[in-house]
């Protein structure tokens, strides 16, 4: 209750800071794109997730005022228990669906698309698929 | 449930009904028709005994609209209990299925019903079974435990409990229109898409999955407010008692782990109604991913289920062995350990799917290293009653039968963590009778631990000793025979959800199997005579605020505690404050102030109510009526925010006058 203190939202000069990064780092990535310029797609991709990320803190810092002071650091607790949780999923789940795709019989592209109309499940329930 | 006649109902869809015709009604099932008639018979008796005894200004002034955490608890107790019986009689129908189909025989259940029965068993007996339980102790318990007068948000509260009764109701209503579900608990696709599975029982699943899952979510950010926010003056985080600690990491994992299910069953969902293909065999969808998204949530979820449970059963065993906790900061830093250790375990569940052998090394050893802080646990737990005066209460009684049963089932599952054992064992018997012995031996064990120690503060009696005595022995000798059968038929290689086998040398096992769920089924109804005997006799078994001689602050309220839990502000100095308060001759002061308190609001269950029409309406493509529930829904929590009638003062007169009450009794 005491929590929404003067304090923890932050000064107007700090929220202007705070905008000026925002667009500086929107304004880089859609201008690498709209300038057609000659990076390869792989590494434009690899900056426009990277000012992404760098984004993500800014937000944070500025927007939500995310501070080791904040809420007696329980904010920056949250806030780092929800990135650990993130990078487990992500990269977890990552390792693990690449390691089976790695690991399973190679398949013939013919394979690839299969009609459930033509497996012997769907005859079973009679119906389509699709129900708009 | 409907049968075989249902499956060829024509796809047809109208403006109004939807594609709900009367083809969903299974009037032609006689057992179907027997349930519902006895509901309905059942249901027209009470309400027209609430009627008679005016009962029902006081159940909804007193009960459904409030938001008292207390109440909100017991509502919780009895939602689970009432689920308890749904999901057991899905057990017992599959016991006796499965101990009659042998050698050709096809039993009494066809495979389209049996289906149902299963998956609808899991779904219940997580969902809204032990997920009601532990969500009702911890309101009921954690708060006063930490000397506040109320969650951190009360309205949200009252809000959660009934969007978990909708999803219940939506689970039920299944039964009696359309069908449910033929995919098992955690419904894998391509099964569950909408190629495999086109009729409304997955939609059933998943409408019902979500809506209740949103009070979940609320449920544990509440919780966790709570305990940050509103813990008594002085009161450190590591003077917190033991089941507050795991209360917190508790919800910590709910948090964190229930937006997955969340965003995985709505891809599963988008699949489904809007022709996505997330999960799909074809365009690029992969099925594999939803079984490892599930289980990213589905281990976490085991845990929430049972840390709870852990803390319940260290209040008991230091109340009774009359001695503080052996090793407090080790209990505390293992709860901490397994919440985050059940995060990288998550591939264990499908080891058999595909991965590496890298890969399933990994989650084999995480998988073995958390049962390292499960173990300390075991060990506090003997050493606190080690050399201490133990009384053999019923509370503690289901205690040590926990020691030894959870012991064998987390062995078990030690022995499922290696990877080639588990090549063997994976959807066999073995499994099933593996989590059943942790979850029984466990989590339900603890449910009536925890009944039958908090039951004398919610009510001022206790319950009755003998018939709890019989509940227990009869669960627990009928846990070993139900479950024990199943052990040495996974390891012949039998497996799950099989609705009919060949080989005749099986039976004996399920019929013994059978014979175990007979006797568990005797537990759970001396449980609830228990109850109805303790009722009648509350005044002769009626006690003081403090039955057990306990240790912590729940226990320094009254039996049952005024709505304002404690009448002045607690200042806490350390560890078992309540201990201590006693040990110093503490008494309130008479000296009562103005307290403030939340009003109750009917919003909760309004808003609850539109979202199970809303879900029925999704179900059966009844778009009008979904698109007016859903705006309903958003108007009136809207409308809530101009609410501005929110709290009141009781007087101090007001707490004095109760106060005294609770002295004479």
């Amino acid at each position: 209750m005491s929590a929404h203190s003067e304090a923890s939202h932050g000064t107007m000069g700090q929220l202007m800071i705070g905008f000026a990064l925002a667009a500086i780092l929107s304004i880089i990535p859609f201008a690498l794109v709209m300038m057609e310029t000659d990076i390869a797609p792989s590494t434009l991709v690899a900056i426009i997730m990277g000012l992404g990320a760098v984004q993500i803190v800014v937000h944070l810092v500025y927007f939500l005022h995310l501070k080791s002071s904040t809420e007696e650091g329980w904010t920056l607790a949250a806030t780092v228990l929800a990135v650990v949780i993130v990078a487990i999923v992500l990269a977890g789940s990552l390792w693990v669906m690449h390691n089976m795709n790695v690991n399973m019989m190679p398949m013939s592209e013919g394979n690839m698309i299969t009609d459930p109309e033509a497996t012997p499940g769907a005859s079973m329930s009679g119906n389509h698929e699709g129900h708009n | 449930m409907a049968t075989e006649a249902h499956v060829q109902a024509p796809e047809t869809w109208s403006p109004i009904f939807g594609r709900l015709t009367l083809d969903w009604i299974p009037y032609h099932e006689p057992i179907l028709v027997g349930t519902f008639s006895a509901i309905v018979l059942g249901g027209i008796a009470a309400v027209l005994l609430m009627t008679y005894f005016k009962l029902w200004g006081p159940l909804w002034r007193d009960w459904i609209t409030s938001v008292d955490h207390k109440k909100i608890g017991i509502m919780y107790m009895v939602l689970g209990f009432i689920m308890f019986i749904r999901g057991f009689a899905d057990a017992l129908m599959m016991r006796a299925q499965q101990a009659m189909a042998a050698g050709g025989a096809e039993g009494y259940l066809p495979p389209h019903h049996y289906d149902q029965v299963f998956t609808a068993h899991g779904v219940i007996m997580i969902f809204f079974v032990a997920m009601a339980f532990i969500t009702g102790i911890m309101n009921f318990v954690m708060p006063t435990q930490i000397g506040a007068r109320d969650v951190a948000f009360p309205f949200l509260n009252n809000f959660s409990f009934w969007m978990t009764v909708a999803g219940a109701l939506l689970v039920n209503i299944s039964l009696f229109i359309g069908e449910f579900a033929r995919v098992g608990w955690l419904a894998f696709p391509p099964l569950s898409g909408s190629a495999f599975s086109s009729g409304p029982g997955v939609d059933y699943y998943l409408w019902a999955l979500q809506i209740a899952g949103v009070g979940t979510t609320l449920s544990g950010v509440n919780l966790l407010a709570t305990i940050f926010k509103m813990r008594a003056k002085g009161m450190k985080l590591f003077d917190m008692p033991v089941f507050t600690w795991t209360t917190l990491c508790t919800n910590v994992l709910i948090v964190a782990a229930f937006p997955v299910l969340t965003a995985t069953l709505t891809m599963l969902t988008l699949d489904r109604y809007l022709d996505f293909h997330f999960f799909t065999n074809d365009l690029g969808g992969n099925a594999m991913m939803y079984v490892n998204l599930i289980w990213i949530w589905g281990h976490p979820e085991v845990y929430i289920l049972i840390l709870p449970i852990f803390g319940v059963f260290s209040e008991i065993v230091s109340t009774f062995s009359g001695k503080p906790l052996f090793g407090y900061k080790t209990m505390v830093w293992a709860t901490a350990c397994i919440m985050v250790l059940s995060f990288v375990v998550w591939l264990h569940h499908f080891f058999t799917m595909g991965s590496g052998a890298n890969v399933n090394t990994f989650f084999g050893i995480t998988t073995m290293i958390i049962a390292v802080p499960t173990g300390v646990k075991v060990f506090n737990w003997l050493f606190t009653m080690y050399k201490g005066r133990v009384r053999f209460e019923v509370p503690m009684l289901w205690t040590t039968g926990f020691i030894v049963t959870f012991a064998i089932g987390g062995m078990t599952g030690v022995l499922l963590a290696v990877p080639p054992v588990d090549f063997q064992l994976h959807n066999t018997l073995f499994l099933i009778a593996h989590f059943h012995n942790v979850i029984i031996g466990g989590v339900v064990f603890g449910v009536y631990a925890a009944v039958t120690f908090w039951w004398p503060k919610a009510f001022g009696f206790k319950l009755d000793d003998k018939w709890g005595r019989r509940t227990f022995w009869f669960w627990c000798v009928g846990f070993y025979f139900a479950f024990m059968p199943l052990y040495a038929l996974g390891l012949m290689g039998v497996t799950r959800r099989l609705q009919s086998y060949m080989d005749q040398a099986w039976q004996i096992y399920f019929i013994i199997a059978a014979f175990g769920a007979v006797l568990i089924a005797c537990g759970i109804a001396c449980g609830f005579i228990n109850f109805a005997v303790s009722i009648l006799r509350r005044k002769e078994l009626a006690v003081g605020n403090d039955p057990w001689n306990a240790r912590t602050l729940d226990w320094a309220t009254q039996s049952p505690p005024a709505n304002y839990n404690f009448p002045q502000d607690i200042v806490v100095t350390g560890r078992d404050a309540f201990w201590k308060m006693k040990q110093d001759g503490f008494k309130w002061s008479t000296n009562y102030t103005d307290i403030h308190m939340p009003n109750n609001t009917a919003t909760g269950v309004i808003v609850a109510a539109m979202a199970l029409v809303f879900g029925f309406a999704m179900i059966w493509y009844i778009w009008w009526l979904a698109a007016i529930s859903f705006i309903g829904m958003i108007a009136t929590v809207i409308a809530h925010t101009f609410n501005y009638n929110q709290d009141h003062w009781i007087p101090a007169s007001k707490v004095a006058e109760t106060e005294a009450k609770g002295e004479v009794a």
